[in-house]
């Protein structure tokens, strides 16, 4: 199960309803294996397709240094689709390369850039293997506050 | 002398789980054949045949001193004792 503060819930789905009809990307770091997502990461998608995302190679390295300073993970890596369902595609499957991740996707085909609700579900993807999980939200915590903003 | 290396999560099975391993070459391809010797199987992971020459796997990134190796010879970039490499499979996907 992804366990996940209301405030950084809200601020994935903006992010990708801001960015519809291209993809949106990003992660919520938390402490090494804490399993709590606390900070969250809104990444470029260099790719800025509505078909792919990928964050850029020199901002992914920046990230990870900035992660590792901080005995930090990505606990959740998210992204979203944006004419399709909120699913791993088979890229999404054959790419997913941090396996203590929560796969978040998110998706805007229903209201694009306006108001209303989402699909936002949640994944494990290790060796190939997809499994869908329930998603939690929790009122807002302290440390959530602090999340930043690049 | 040596060459860090620092290794990725989802790599850390063939490294015992270090998180950073020496290695030893004068070339990215080197250094990739040096590990491969006291890790097998990560030269599969990092490299890949492409149109009958090997390259580095489009969607693995390696840094040598925080400059991405795609900008400084690919496989060829130089290599000095004291340099850190380090690699980062990309975070992508897409909708298809």
């Amino acid at each position: 199960m992804l366990t996940i503060a209301q405030e950084i819930y809200d601020a994935i789905v903006a992010h990708a309803k801001r960015d519809h009809p291209d993809e949106a990307c990003g992660v919520v770091a938390g402490p090494e294996g804490s399993d709590r997502p606390e900070r969250f990461i809104p990444m470029v998608n260099a790719a800025g397709s509505p078909t792919f995302y990928e964050f850029d190679s020199s901002e992914l390295l920046a990230l990870y240094k900035d992660m590792d300073a901080r005995d930090e993970e990505p606990v959740v890596v998210y992204h979203s689709h944006t004419a399709t369902e909120a699913y791993p595609s088979r890229t999404d499957i054959g790419l997913a390369s941090e396996p203590n991740a929560h796969y978040v996707l998110v998706s805007t085909r229903e209201h694009g850039n306006s108001d209303g609700p989402v699909e936002f579900r949640s994944y494990r993807i290790i060796d190939g293997v997809v499994t869908e999980e329930e998603v939690a939200t929790t009122p807002t915590t302290e440390s959530s506050q602090k999340a930043s903003t690049p | 002398m040596a060459i860090e290396v620092r290794i990725p999560t989802i790599l850390r099975t063939y490294t015992d789980g270090a998180k950073a391993v020496d290695g030893a070459g004068g070339t990215l391809s080197a250094l990739i054949d040096d590990l491969e010797g006291n890790h097998p199987g990560i030269k599969e992971r990092l490299v890949e045949d492409r149109s009958g020459s090997t390259d580095l796997r489009r969607f693995v990134n390696v840094y040598i001193n925080d400059e991405d190796v795609r900008f400084i010879g690919g496989l060829e970039a130089e290599l000095s004792d004291g340099d850190q490499v380090v690699v980062l499979p990309a975070v992508a996907g897409g909708a298809r």
